[in-house]
């Protein structure tokens, strides 16, 4: 009898208690597997300053320093994100709520909390106004970068997704405050005085008139419908490029700390260099260290890049200021390094689906990023100019990508360009990639 | 014009301050040669003890290595390391920001540690010190904007000391709608200089040539040889070869001085 009562009684905070844990628990399972994927990446060279790593993260990620480089979407995205993660702060009080079956725990806090709930719904209405901005960015002046064929399908449903999403959260996050606000001015049970509604109390008037019954059951619909969406938008941050969220800070951590223009040397080609240059050394002095497989020059696959160019490729915003910084995407090439990183992220999630569908072990599915997602032709019209490097805001190296996979090409499979070809033979055989002898090197100084 | 050699000074048991590397389009390309000329010019005028190579410099891997040929890169760099490391070479000044990128920054790893400056860096010190003078001269006024190479600027941060070189021939320098860090590439790095680029709607050079000609200029100053190659097609491809010249800063100085 009590056990009945009891479980009635509780049934909200139950049913929340279970809807928190089901949230919680599968984007955990997600995040597990985020973390798998990233580590089937190769050892990445992280050493360095740490000093500087979390200088650079609380600068780039914290303080949004590269997003600003375009002052309107760099403002507009200031304010989502700050709004974000402070609104964030009242869902603290939405999950304590939820689970004792209080209501606005936190009231106590008085002026303070009045305060906070005030520029809660201010915040809110910004993030409203400027999720308004991104979408007539994307969908009515319809910007260069956010029309490119990589954003064609899932990538362009994502982005107004995303945006739809934020902005029903916000709109809800008002209701809910609206109708409190009604119940509070009735002075219905349960709903004691607290917060500040600058915003909501405009919404309010739409509340006019209804009974106590009907605006308790807006006021907790909105409620449910607010921390459910929440709890919705966790779990769909693996499935979007909203996954910067979070990895914008790691990212921005382990990002490259040397000049942009020093390109890594190959430790394994550096041994066996050595041996070439000089027949004396002992051949077993550089092998010793790793004996595992002999290993691959270069990548043809994301399990050849490394763990930090897989972190980048969950990273990327899709933003395309990347793309539209890239001269030979800014000429017609078919390279966009934003598809780059895109490539490498739908590979990945295809070899994570392999794993996970053959018990853990990838098994062989007779593709592979290059050629299959990623052409010859677009990694041979990168000039490695950087510029991509540069316009990332955070932090993402689309180069390093290139580059590693230019090196599958032409050490694994002297697969280069012909042309290329006949500079590297020129190279080899007269010190400049031109047919010139060496030895007429400083014919120069005889001209006049 | 003076030009010791490495092995010339070794042999009487002396050593320069600097080694001048000249690079492989310094040492063969006719119009990048123009630059090497006007470059030793000034270090002779400025009395600077350094001295080159000569046959003994190889290229130093940059386009094999952005080709992605790791091996050749690394033969390459290993090979030049030697040569210098016999030397004791602890100073390198180059007109080549390829060649500027790899020794200063792929170098150390591989044994070869030297302090290496670009030329315009190098020519901003002997400013500094007195060593030369540029009292502007023909460049009084005239027109001259910088193209960003994107070896010097974007992936080694040097932004400055051309552009000040620049400003005191007294010349009018105007920038590009993309300059500095977010200048556009000249087409040329990456090994593309040595291949026909791939298919598209129209080549890079011609581009940033097209941003130089709105800023309606009289000289198009560079840093680098390849992306001098580069915008001196592009201006002829405009037909503006008349009245516009794409020159080196090194040139812009050695005309001042008129050396
Ligand atoms: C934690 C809260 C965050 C939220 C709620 C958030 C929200 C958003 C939204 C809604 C967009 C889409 C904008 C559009 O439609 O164009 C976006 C894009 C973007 N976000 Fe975030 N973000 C957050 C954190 C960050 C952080 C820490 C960074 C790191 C710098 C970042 C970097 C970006 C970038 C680069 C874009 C691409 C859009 C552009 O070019 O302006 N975000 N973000
Ligand atoms: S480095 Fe390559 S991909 Fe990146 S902007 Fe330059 S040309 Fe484009
Ligand atoms: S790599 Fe960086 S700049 Fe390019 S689309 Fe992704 S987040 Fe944007």
């Amino acid at each position: 009898m009590y056990l009945i009562f009891f479980m009635i009684t509780y049934i909200p905070n139950i049913v929340f208690a279970i809807f928190l844990a089901l949230g919680i628990g599968y984007f955990t399972k997600n995040v597990k597997k985020l973390i798998r994927n990233i580590r089937l990446g190769k050892e990445a060279d992280v050493h360095g300053d740490k000093g500087q790593r979390w200088k650079n993260m609380s600068r780039i990620a914290l303080g949004q320093t590269k997003m600003v480089v375009r002052p309107i979407a760099g403002l507009m995205h200031i304010i989502v994100y700050l709004g974000f993660v402070i609104i964030n702060i009242e869902v603290l009080e939405i999950i304590i709520d939820g689970l004792l079956g209080t209501h606005r725990i936190f009231a106590f806090m008085g002026g303070f909390y009045d305060f906070l709930i005030g520029s809660f719904e201010i915040l809110a209405l910004l993030v409203i106004i400027a999720v308004v901005v991104f979408w007539i960015r994307r969908n009515m002046i319809k910007l260069q970068r956010f029309i490119k064929p990589e954003m064609q399908g899932w990538p362009k449903k994502d982005g107004n997704l995303i945006l739809y999403i934020e902005l029903v959260l916000m709109l809800l996050f008002l209701t809910m405050n609206a109708t409190d606000y009604q119940l509070q001015q009735m002075g219905a049970e349960h709903y004691s005085k607290a917060g500040s509604f600058p915003v909501s109390q405009f919404i309010a008037p739409l509340f006019d008139g209804m009974s106590q019954g009907t605006l308790i059951v807006v006021e907790r619909s909105a409620w449910w419908l607010h921390i459910l969406g929440i709890l919705f938008f966790l779990n769909y941050l693996y499935f979007s490029k909203h996954l910067h969220i979070l990895l914008a800070f790691p990212n921005t951590f382990y990002g490259k700390l040397k000049p942009n223009g020093q390109f890594s040397n190959v430790e394994a080609v550096t041994n066996e260099v050595k041996l070439m240059l000089d027949p004396s050394a002992d051949p077993f002095a550089a092998t010793t260290e790793d004996d595992e497989e002999p290993g691959k020059f270069g990548a043809s696959d994301v399990m050849d890049l490394n763990w930090v160019q897989l972190l980048n490729a969950y990273t990327c915003t899709e933003c395309g200021r990347c793309t539209s910084e890239c001269p030979a995407n800014q000429t017609g090439k078919k390279l966009s390094p934003r598809k780059i990183m895109m490539d490498t992220r739908d590979r990945l999630e295809e070899v994570g689906k392999n794993m996970d569908a053959n018990g853990g072990t990838f098994e062989p599915d007779g593709k592979q990023l290059l050629d299959d997602y990623i052409s010859r032709e677009e990694l041979w019209a990168c000039t490695t100019c950087n510029a991509c490097v540069e316009a990332c805001p955070v932090s993402i190296d689309p180069l390093s990508i290139i580059l590693e996979m230019r090196r599958f090409l032409v050490m694994e499979q002297s697969a280069a360009p012909s042309e290329l070809n006949n500079m590297m033979g020129n190279l080899e055989n007269n010190g400049a990639p031109w047919p010139f002898n060496q030895m007429d090197r400083l014919n120069w100084a005889q001209e006049a | 014009m003076n030009v010791p050699t490495m092995a010339s000074l070794f042999a009487e048991g002396k050593q320069p301050e600097v080694l001048f590397w000249v690079g492989c389009a310094g040492s063969f390309d006719d119009r990048a040669k123009k630059i090497t000329k006007a470059f030793v010019k000034i270090l002779n005028q400025a009395k600077v003890s350094f001295a080159v190579l000569g046959t003994e410099e190889s290229c130093t891997g940059d386009p094999a290595k952005r080709a992605g040929n790791e091996f050749l890169f690394q033969m390459q760099a290993m090979t030049n390391i030697e040569v210098m490391n016999g030397y004791e070479v602890k100073k390198v000044v180059t007109t080549c920001p390829h060649c500027f990128n790899t020794l200063k920054n792929e170098y150390p790893g591989l044994g070869g540690n030297y302090e290496v400056v670009h030329h315009t860096t190098f020519l901003k010190q002997l400013l500094e010190e007195g060593k030369i003078s540029m009292e502007g001269g023909s460049y009084r006024g005239k027109r001259i904007t910088f193209h960003d190479p994107c070896y010097l600027g974007r992936a080694n941060g040097i932004f400055e000391a051309p552009r000040e070189l620049i400003q005191k021939l007294d010349a009018e320098l105007v920038e590009m709608k993309s300059c500095k860090k977010r200048g556009l590439c000249c087409g040329a790095g990456g090994a593309q200089m040595f291949k026909e680029p791939e298919e598209g709607k129209k080549d890079v050079n011609i581009e940033r040539t097209e941003q130089a000609l709105e800023t309606q200029p009289e000289i198009i100053a560079a840093a680098c040889p390849f992306c001098n190659t580069m915008m001196t097609d592009g201006v002829k491809n405009k037909e503006k070869e008349a009245s516009i010249k794409v020159l080196d800063v090194a040139e812009l100085i050695a005309d001042a001085e008129d050396l």
